[in-house]
């Protein structure tokens, strides 16, 4: 199974100036599986999808995406091999409006969702359309930063927690596009520290802690592991 | 290049201000203003405006604060004199040798400076204008302290003389126009809002996929371009070429003159020219305390005001658009 891993990432280790973040993270996401990320602050979930990116300048050990090694590569070449960031801070340029800020991104293959079908799935944006992206509410900007990757044809897709700061409504809202997505045959690596919201999606969990994968638990055994789980997460 | 952005219709009122009315206005002051105010100080504001316009491009649009410009300005202005007067070229074919002299000028520079950011990338453009000025001091065409005077205006194609001040000034003003919506429509295309996704998160820029050097480096390119067009066009207009325009003042002036007229607005360079030339011509009887005076404002600018004077009168219009 895991060699046919849409992404391999094995012995990752990463740096941000002298400070060692990452110190050999294994980790593999077969095509169409939602795979989650889980851990405490700093345990290096961000820094993990952060390097898969190329946006850590000082990383080590082996990144393959369907077969590619991609550990040299910058980060703009990732993005046109098929892989897509929707960062934490969400990255929408605020001098564009809504429109602008989803056609930005360059087309890297066929395959990506039309403006129509993401304006489906976020119909608040379509009412939106000519906001500014500092006009935009957190929930809206969300929707934005996930929309506008999903337009690329990118088919590996990284979310870094799209839930946090979040209401309960929009979370909800965020849930259901992310099942789409994956009925729509989208890979998703997610990073959250909200179980509840991941349990709703994931496949598999990876569970994060010094920079290094603790445990890895299939979300079919997830009731036999929510204690350990509670324990990881210091719920 | 590689990274193309994708094509589609980029206009938005929100973004682009898709009203007419500022065009139609500064259409309307162009014709009038030669009935009101000296045509050759008319010239000289534009040439700066165009100047200030171009320099946008870089600092206001793509975040890059180059302190080298004057380089481009200067080349291109001793370039389109040497033609004009040397060679005896038509004006259209001296402007057009200026220019071509400052894009190349641009994309030499603009390939060893643009990996550089920040204060660093001020200062080697900084260091490329002086070895600029230094060759223009040294060098036998351009008359060094002289500077290349007399230079003919000509006929335009051979068919329109430009001798007269209002003739010249129809020519600069129609050019200046054009230029002015060049700049509009390239900063509202795709390629001008990568160029600001560049300047707003440069990082976020890469990660979407696009080689954000190349952009950088054609928005150099067209900036050093667009001030040779304005260096050109000022040497034939006052039929001079001099070390004047290819000093560090210069340099620095055209960044007074973008951030008091409003940093990364469209109208923005042009009113701040307008403004600096003015107090140039109309303090002159101050000598060098104009220098203090322009000081001051700067100050006063920064301190005050650091959206300029369209940046802060839009910020204000819009708040009471918005109620």
């Amino acid at each position: 199974m895991v060699d046919s891993a849409m992404l391999k990432v094995s012995g990752l280790q990463a740096w941000y100036g002298e400070s060692h973040i990452l110190h050999g993270v294994d980790i593999d996401v077969r095509q169409g599986e939602v795979v989650t990320l889980l851990g405490r602050n700093g345990a290096g979930k961000t820094t993990t999808i952060k390097s898969i990116m190329g946006m850590v300048a000082e990383r080590k050990g082996s990144i393959t995406f369907n077969g590619q090694e991609t550990i040299n590569w910058p980060s703009n070449k990732i993005a046109r091999a098929g892989i897509a960031i929707c960062p934490e801070e969400r990255g929408i340029f605020s001098s564009l409006n809504v429109e602008e800020n989803l056609l930005l991104p360059p087309t890297v293959q066929p395959g990506g969702l039309s403006v129509e079908e993401i304006f489906t799935l976020f119909p608040n944006l379509k009412e939106r359309i000519t906001s500014q992206g500092t006009k935009l509410s957190g929930g809206e900007q969300q929707m934005l930063a996930i929309g506008r990757i999903l337009r690329t044809g990118a088919r590996l897709l990284l979310l870094d927690e799209p839930t946090e700061g979040l209401a309960p409504v929009i979370i909800q809202q965020i849930s259901r596009t992310i099942s789409r997505l994956k009925e729509a045959g989208f890979t998703i690596l997610l990073v959250e520290q909200n179980f509840r919201f991941a349990a709703t999606v994931a496949d598999r969990y990876y569970v994060m802690e010094g920079g290094k994968v603790i445990d890895e638990i299939d979300n079919a055994h997830l009731d036999q592991h929510v204690g350990k789980l509670n324990e990881y997460l210091g719920v | 290049m590689s990274a193309q952005p994708v094509s589609h219709s980029v206009s938005s009122p929100a973004s682009g201000g898709s009203s007419l009315l500022p065009f139609v206005v500064l259409a309307a002051c162009l014709i009038i203003g030669p009935s009101l105010i000296y045509p050759v100080f008319l010239m000289k504001a534009l040439c700066f405006a165009m100047f200030a316009c171009a320099f946008n491009i870089l600092l206001g649009f793509t975040g890059l604060l180059s302190f080298g410009h004057a380089a481009f300005l200067g080349m291109a202005s001793y370039s389109s004199a040497h033609a004009a007067k040397v060679w005896g070229l038509t004006p259209e074919l001296a402007i057009a040798f200026g220019t071509l002299v400052a894009m190349a000028l641009g994309t030499v520079i603009g390939m060893l400076t643009i990996r550089s950011r920040g204060i660093y990338f001020a200062n080697i453009t900084l260091a490329f204008a002086q070895m600029v000025f230094f060759f223009c001091l040294q060098a036998k065409f351009t008359g060094g302290e002289d500077g290349i005077q007399s230079v003919p205006r000509g006929s335009l194609f051979g068919l329109i003389s430009l001798k007269s001040d209002m003739a010249m000034y129809v020519f600069v003003a129609v050019v200046f126009f054009i230029t002015f919506l060049m700049i509009y429509r390239i900063i509202h295309s795709p390629f001008g809002q990568v160029l600001r996704a560049v300047r707003e998160n440069e990082a976020r820029a890469i990660s979407l996929g696009y080689k954000v050097e190349q952009y950088k480096l054609a928005a150099f390119i067209l900036s050093a371009t667009l001030t040779g067009l304005a260096g050109s066009i000022k040497a034939l207009v006052f039929q001079l070429a001099s070390l004047t325009d290819v000093t560090w003042q210069m340099s620095g002036e055209v960044v007074l003159m973008t951030l008091l007229g409003g940093v990364g607005t469209i109208f923005g360079p042009a009113v701040g020219a307008f403004v600096i030339v003015s107090m140039e011509n109309y303090l002159a009887e101050l000598g060098s305390w104009v220098l203090v005076v322009q000081g001051a404002i700067f100050v006063l600018c920064v301190m005050t005001f650091r959206r300029g004077i369209v940046g802060t009168a839009n910020y204000y219009w819009n708040k009471r658009q918005q109620g």
